[in-house]
């Protein structure tokens, strides 16, 4: 171990000398598969190398907060408003510019302005089509937890877009609510899943006839295996059933590359960015006037529930508790 | 040669009795602890975090963790720890007795693959598991019954067949030391081969099974992957559930200590298991007669090492193949594969290097100058290993960011944790060889006046490098695979093929998540692939 702790000096050393540029930094919640084309298109066309940590969101916001003023991060890319709501609490984003914040509806930014969303992704039902008929869809969420989906039913409960879509129902419908419909669900024996996409491969599958996600998996998995027998519902009623969360950016408090961070985001809201989710990660655009994919919903007519976003990660604690008192952990 | 050079082969000469001889506690020279210092230091880091973090969690913290549940998941953890481990006991040794002591045809073929699915990450394995083995998976389209798995016995049978190799390579290396002499004697005393196993071998490898077993059980503790795919709930769920769902981390650390319990639960379990003695014996010159199987044996031997690997290894293999290709036709991208691999060799290849090395005191100093604080580093280095990855993880970043850039997010950092995480694999190897090793012919080098170190160097390593090289190459296999603290502590930009692999897989680009696992499995299986032909000529 002595003879190679001056070994690892120098290596890690000779590291710092090559990774210490001017390069913004980007945390980024949102996997290499989804963004990397968009971001070698900001360098070639803005200038600004970047140098991009990927990881899960609930991750690089523990790290974040960890980090404090030390991290080496000047941008917060995340999946999910409830991480950003988390780093943003802890007062590590600062506030952004009003060009950046005004270039979004108000649902989909920080109300403190620390935060933007970049684009938007719906909570679905998703279905498989061979085993439910149009007439037999569910209309609301109470309708989910009835005795003909008994363990037909695929949920995630440890995801972070459960829990958010839990946090939701907290804020709009109240605790005891939110209490009530989470156990009616876990003594409906649903089929647990660790997260949304094996829900979807599920449903197609014909393993479970419905599965609580996010509508962008669907659209995937299409473009992996061409056909699928399943199918999204986007529930009516402008319940939590029907929340449309956005993936956001923020800047992170103390960053030396505030204008380079600054630019960053305003690309990801740009004419072309914003294409850019709506052809290749089939999410919701929210800026420039871009519009979504022709096999969704219009946003304008899904009727989201009445929320700020930005309490949406002080509730995520309240839907932890919830999730886990109801025993579907 | 042999008369010229009076080390070590002279020696070998007499045969030493069965009964364990006096144990030479003599004291451990000082550079000696001073490794072993370092290595402390090094694994006690993330513990003192994580003590640090439970002194100073609050009322409504305690409330979150002492309830009902917390209690039942820690039942199905452990009932899923001792099904795993005597399972993967059971196939371990039989294949390495298999592989190293009978005439099994393609025996050095069959030891390589053997090993591979070790590098199957647990989460890619449950996954093709389930969409092959599933109620609606790849079989169940071609053929009209099939088993299906989930729940328990899905968790059981993912872990207990990603797992089993460690038992496999320890005591591989184990036999391969054992001398055959005993062995002969007890069946020319008219002992049957079964009861010889029973008899003479079985005893002579606790040491070995202990310590695979005991690697065995504590990845099944840490493990997340395999149990959440196959859908049973255990208790590294319930400290994912609070990780993702707070914003204080604290209840999550909190929830990772009761599993130092268990893990020092298991640790007692492993020295009662392993026994007071030590069998070591003279190196065995020659190579052991090898038991022939007759024609019905052989025949049931290769008949079950296929059916074994069709589950482990063709079965992942057939299904991530067909993935990348049903997206090759949709005309889905590859991806970028190669650099990945190149930094997981890399990472991966260091860290091994490094385990062996660190490896060296911790073996040395618990076997040849056992005390109290040999004991402690010891149990320090084998608890760190129950934890989940993403706590120590957590804990490294914690310690990193404040140690700063040079450091924080480096290669060197990464090494290391892969160090902390996995040195009770290249340890526990190298103490099973060790105490196979005569204490007397230490003393004979130094009684001729060799120093310390010399001899260290010239004949206590030497003879170690078979449990050396397999302590290693266990580190560097579960490395290449390593997903938590990868995602954590890599230098920005440095993606590992384990990385690439759940990141696309958790987006449903499953071309892009299969073609890198299929790289991973290729480009493990040539490291031991060299190191099996190695380990035969020598």
């Amino acid at each position: 171990m002595r003879r190679w702790l001056p070994l690892l000096v120098a290596g890690a050393s000779l590291l710092a000398a090559c990774s210490d540029g001017a390069a913004l930094t980007v945390y980024s919640g949102r996997s290499e598969d989804l963004v990397a084309p968009l971001i070698q298109q900001f360098e070639a066309g803005r200038g600004i190398e970047v140098e991009v940590r990927y990881a899960e969101s609930a991750e690089l916001a523990a790290t974040l907060l960890l980090e404090g003023s030390r991290s080496p991060a000047d941008v917060f890319f995340a999946q999910d408003p409830a991480s950003l709501g988390q780093v943003a609490d802890g007062g590590l984003l600062a506030p952004l510019p009003p060009d950046l914040l005004g270039a979004v509806e108000a649902p989909f930014r920080d109300s403190a302005g620390r935060w933007v969303g970049t684009s938007g992704r719906a909570r679905v039902v998703v279905y498989n089509t061979d085993q439910v008929g149009a007439e037999d869809l569910p209309t609301s969420l109470d309708d989910l937890v009835g005795p003909e989906w008994r363990g037909r039913v695929g949920v995630a409960p440890t995801n972070g877009s459960f829990l958010a879509f839990v946090a939701a129902m907290i804020l709009v419908e109240g605790e005891d609510r939110a209490l009530a419909w989470l156990e009616a669900l876990a003594a409906n024996q649903p089929v647990d899943f660790p997260s949304n996409a094996p829900i979807v491969a599920a449903v197609d599958a014909g393993e479970v006839a419905l599965g609580l996600v996010n509508h962008y998996y669907l659209l995937r998995l299409e473009a992996e295996q061409g056909e699928t027998a399943a199918a999204n519902l986007v529930l009516p009623g402008g319940g939590p059933g029907s929340l449309v969360m956005p993936a956001g950016a923020g800047i992170v408090a103390d960053t030396p590359r505030r204008a380079a961070a600054e630019e960053f985001i305003r690309f990801l809201l740009s004419r072309s960015a914003q294409e850019y989710f709506a052809t290749e990660t089939f999410e919701y655009p929210l800026a420039a006037g871009v519009a979504a994919d022709p096999r969704l919903l219009p946003l304008d007519q899904i009727d989201t529930p009445d929320l700020d976003l930005s309490s949406l990660a002080a509730a995520l604690e309240r839907a932890t508790d919830l999730v886990a008192a109801a025993g579907l952990l | 040669m042999p008369g010229l050079e009076p080390l070590p082969e002279a020696l070998t000469v007499e045969p030493l009795p069965p009964a364990s001889p006096p144990h030479p506690v003599s004291r451990a020279p000082g550079h000696l602890w001073l490794a072993g210092g370092t290595v402390f230091l090094l694994v006690v880091a993330p513990l003192l975090f994580l003590l640090g973090t439970v002194a100073g969690a609050g009322i409504e913290t305690w409330e979150i963790i002492a309830s009902r549940r917390t209690a039942e998941l820690l039942g199905n953890t452990g009932r899923l720890v001792a099904a795993v481990t005597a399972a993967s006991i059971a196939i371990g040794v039989g294949t390495a007795w298999l592989t190293v002591r009978t005439d099994l045809p393609g025996r050095r073929a069959w030891g390589t693959v053997l090993s591979l699915p070790l590098v199957i990450p647990s989460y890619v394995g449950a996954l093709a598991i389930v969409s092959a083995f599933g109620p609606t998976g790849l079989l169940a389209q071609f053929f009209d019954r099939v088993p299906t798995v989930s729940g328990f016995w899905g968790a059981f049978l993912a872990l207990t067949l990603f797992t089993y190799p460690y038992v496999h390579l320890l005591v591989v290396a184990a036999l391969r030391n054992l001398d055959p002499a005993l062995e002969e004697v007890a069946r020319g005393l008219g002992s049957s081969p079964p009861r010889v196993f029973r008899r003479v071998v079985l005893p002579q490898l606790r040491p070995a099974v202990a310590a695979g077993g005991l690697l065995v059980a504590l990845y099944t503790l840490s493990d997340f992957g395999a149990v959440s795919i196959m859908r049973y709930d255990v208790f590294t769920r319930a400290i994912y559930l609070q990780f993702v769902g707070r914003s204080d981390r604290t209840p999550a650390l909190v929830l990772s200590v009761a599993l130092i319990a268990v893990a020092l639960a298991l640790l007692a379990a492993e020295r009662m298991t392993r026994g007071p003695a030590a069998y070591f014996r003279p190196r065995p010159a020659r190579a052991p007669r090898r038991v022939a199987l007759g024609r019905r044996g052989r025949t049931l031997a290769l008949g079950l090492l296929t059916l074994l690997m069709g589950i482990a290894l063709v079965v992942p293999l057939a299904v991530l193949g067909w993935w990348l290709l049903r997206g090759l036709l949709q005309q889905q991208s590859i991806g970028s594969v190669w650099p990945e691999a190149l930094r997981s060799l890399t990472a991966a290849g260091l860290a091994g290097l490094a385990a062996v090395v660190a490896a060296l005191p911790v073996a040395v100093l618990t076997i040849r100058h056992p005390s109290r604080p040999a004991a402690a580093l010891e149990r320090t280095v084998w608890t760190v290993y129950g934890l989940p990855h993403i706590t120590v993880g957590l804990a490294l970043v914690f310690l990193g960011a404040r140690l700063g850039p040079p450091i924080y997010q480096s290669l060197p950092l990464l090494v290391v944790a892969y160090v902390i995480l996995f040195l009770p694999q290249a340890a526990g190897a190298a103490q099973a060889s060790l105490r196979q090793i005569d204490p007397h012919l230490e003393e004979a080098s130094r009684s001729l006046g060799r120093s310390w170190s010399t001899t260290m160097g010239r004949v206590v390593v030497p003879l170690m490098s078979p449990g050396l090289l397999t302590g290693g190459a266990l580190v560097f296999l579960t490395a290449m695979k390593e997903l938590p603290a990868t995602l954590l502590l890599r230098p920005t930009g440095f993606e590992t093929l384990a990385v690439r692999i759940f990141a696309a897989a958790e987006e449903s680009f499953y071309t892009r998540a299969s073609a890198a696992a299929l790289l991973l499995v290729a480009v493990s299986a040539l490291p031991i692939y060299l190191f099996t032909i190695r380990d035969v000529r020598t």
